[in-house]
């Protein structure tokens, strides 16, 4: 036992026996969010998961992206007045599966490696430690889709020069509005991860949600259904990102920020379900 | 200190942990037994607020554990050696963790020097050996230097030699003032380190005492007797009034008895005796007889070796493979 100071130095006088009589010459701070979000940073970066799957996603975004822009272009297709800004939306429903994998495994990995018994040991607040993980993986999620999302809109409107000429609301839309919808899909995944508590049954789910509405509205052909079917493709995951660009399956339905409003209901759900939960279950 | 109030924590209609109070003090290590289901577990994972107790509380140094600030500065814990994740450093393991309890990341390198991990500190935690991710864990519930340590079972799965650093360690860490509070199945463990018992069956407290009461309320003693004039020793004790048994090998047992009385009886009687000595029952023993009523998982066998006495002198010490298990006259 090498510490570094001796037993003699760190022994205080027992306080009528009843307290404990050492004391640690490690000074004691006040830990804050700031602390919890610097642990959940290190956890971040330290697993393979992590660069594994945003950089799939950066993958998937900049090739899918290009390629469609080039490949257009070799065919001279117009665009019918759409800016090229629209291509990008492929790329970028691809990628949200690798943002939906990496959320769910920011909590879920901590309960099948049983590290969440250590991570609360140390952080009893569950709030506080579900609010690091949040702050953490938004922004870096965040961040890589925007930055991903603006390099490829840029490569694709220099490719197809003759298209339509995006205003300064598309830009920012198909850029900053995609960036926060996706890290707002990851987060969403992240608070179904943390009630689920199970990895590949809390990706299922959030393939479900992105996927299931758009084929179940592929079956409801009876008039009587007719207005179900309509809201399912308007409210599915992958019509609302398609609004984000400028173009929707119906012609009704979320368009401009609003599916960004929508995404930030459902984290609210999410998460606060995820606290509520985390809160009164045994972990 | 650790005080426990009325504990209880029921699953569905099965009562895991039975209104349980008891105190664990400062400067001592604190043995925590009970047999393979007694819920040990469960009550050290609501001492660390990771289930909610049914009804009851657990008050660290007189708060509850979620009001803590940076719980790894008062409570250190080692309650199972793989909670850590597999994919990440051994030092990036315990950085997060010191992280967010604000404790520099020197002492990081420090605690793993103190556990012999320095030289895989940047190896993946999923290839450590069982030895290896105890030492991790218990490096972990150093990490904030507190007070109050406790640890799970610590020694299930290691080499004798991961045994002995453990059990030094624990005495170390005791002597410095600290807190020490450490669950066991192995009566005979519990001997070699610990200072006061506290000894649980199917979530009831059976017993909070002092290891030298535990010792003497609980251990049968009596004098071994050997002698070539084996017939004749059997014959003088019996004029004596003393009911010898006997037992494999010539051996005559002989309760109430001291050495002295047999030593002068035998003088007198010109019987020549090869041993005499005073012997205790093995603790083992004791506690399985304590705790027999309470064993959740009995194995069923024709003969249910918790419900003879054992062959005293013979039985249980051998096996163990650990020294002092047995006998503790030396105590």
């Amino acid at each position: 036992m090498t510490s570094p100071a001796t037993p003699q130095d760190r022994r205080q006088e027992p306080e009528a026996g009843l307290l404990s009589f050492y004391a640690s010459p490690i000074p004691i701070r006040p830990a804050t969010l700031g602390d919890a979000i610097a642990s959940e940073w290190t956890k971040l970066r330290s697993v393979r998961a992590t660069v594994w799957t945003l950089g799939v996603m950066v993958a998937l975004m900049l090739t899918v992206g290009v390629c469609t822009a080039l490949l257009l272009a070799a065919n001279d297709t117009d665009l019918v007045g759409e800016p090229a800004l629209v291509l990008g939306f492929f790329g970028v429903l691809l990628g949200s599966l690798c943002v939906i994998t990496l959320g769910v495994l920011t909590i879920g990995s901590e309960y099948s490696t049983g590290m969440i018994r250590t991570t609360l040991t140390a952080c009893p607040s569950r709030v506080r430690v579900l609010a690091a993980k949040a702050i953490v993986f938004f922004s870096l999620t965040f961040v890589i889709t925007t930055v991903t999302a603006t390099v490829v809109a840029v490569l694709q409107t220099l490719i197809l020069s003759g298209a339509a000429t995006p205003s300064g609301g598309e830009w920012a839309l198909s850029t900053v509005g995609v960036g926060f919808y996706i890290a707002g899909l990851g987060l969403l995944s992240l608070g179904i991860g943390a009630i689920v508590r199970h990895s590949a049954g809390a990706i299922t789910i959030m393939i479900g949600v992105v996927l299931l509405p758009l084929v179940l509205a592929l079956f409801m052909f009876a008039d009587d259904l007719r207005s179900v079917q309509r809201f399912l493709i308007e409210y599915s995951i992958p019509n609302q990102l398609s609004a984000l660009y400028g173009t929707t399956m119906t012609n009704s339905g979320p368009s401009g920020w609003e599916p960004l409003l929508v995404m930030l209901g459902l984290v609210t759900v999410a998460l606060g379900g995820a606290v509520a939960l985390l809160n009164r279950r045994d972990v | 200190m650790i005080e426990l109030e009325g504990l209880t924590k029921r699953f569905g209609s099965k009562v895991a942990v039975d209104h349980l109070s008891f105190q664990v003090r400062p400067g001592i290590v604190t043995g925590f037994l009970g047999p393979n289901g007694a819920g040990k577990s469960t009550t050290m994972r609501m001492m660390l607020d990771l289930d909610n107790p049914t009804s009851g509380t657990v008050r660290i140094d007189g708060k509850h554990y979620r009001d803590l600030q940076e719980p790894l500065k008062y409570i250190g814990a080692l309650l199972d050696a793989k909670a850590m994740h597999g994919g990440r450093s051994a030092y990036n393991n315990l950085l997060c963790l010191a992280q967010s309890n604000r404790i520099p990341s020197s002492r990081v390198d420090e605690v793993l020097d103190m556990v012999g991990l320095s030289a895989v500190a940047k190896k993946k935690s999923k290839g450590f050996s069982l030895g290896m991710g105890q030492r991790l864990g218990i490096a972990s519930a150093l990490l904030g230097d507190p007070e109050i340590l406790m640890f799970d079972e610590p020694v299930n799965g290691l080499d004798p030699e991961g045994i002995h650093w453990i059990r030094n360690l624990m005495k170390a860490l005791a002597s410095e003032g600290r807190t020490i509070f450490v669950s066991s199945h192995l009566m005979s463990e519990m001997a070699l380190t610990a200072d006061h018992l506290i000894v649980i069956g199917q979530g009831k407290l059976l017993a909070d005492t002092s290891m030298a009461d535990f010792i003497h309320e609980n251990s049968r003693s009596y004098t071994r007797l050997r002698s070539p004039q084996y017939e004749r020793l059997r014959d003088v004790l019996h004029q004596e009034g003393f009911t010898a048994v006997e037992t494999a090998g010539g051996v005559l047992e002989i309760d109430g008895a001291t050495t002295e009385e047999l030593g002068e009886l035998a003088a007198r009687h010109q019987v020549v005796l090869h041993e005499l000595s005073s012997q205790r029952a093995s603790l083992e023993e004791a506690f399985m007889q304590m705790t027999a009523g309470s064993v959740e998982y009995h194995a069923h066998s024709e003969r249910d070796p918790a419900a003879e006495p054992p062959a005293v002198g013979a039985g249980w010490g051998e096996n163990w493979n650990k020294p002092g298990s047995n006998n503790t006259e030396g105590k």
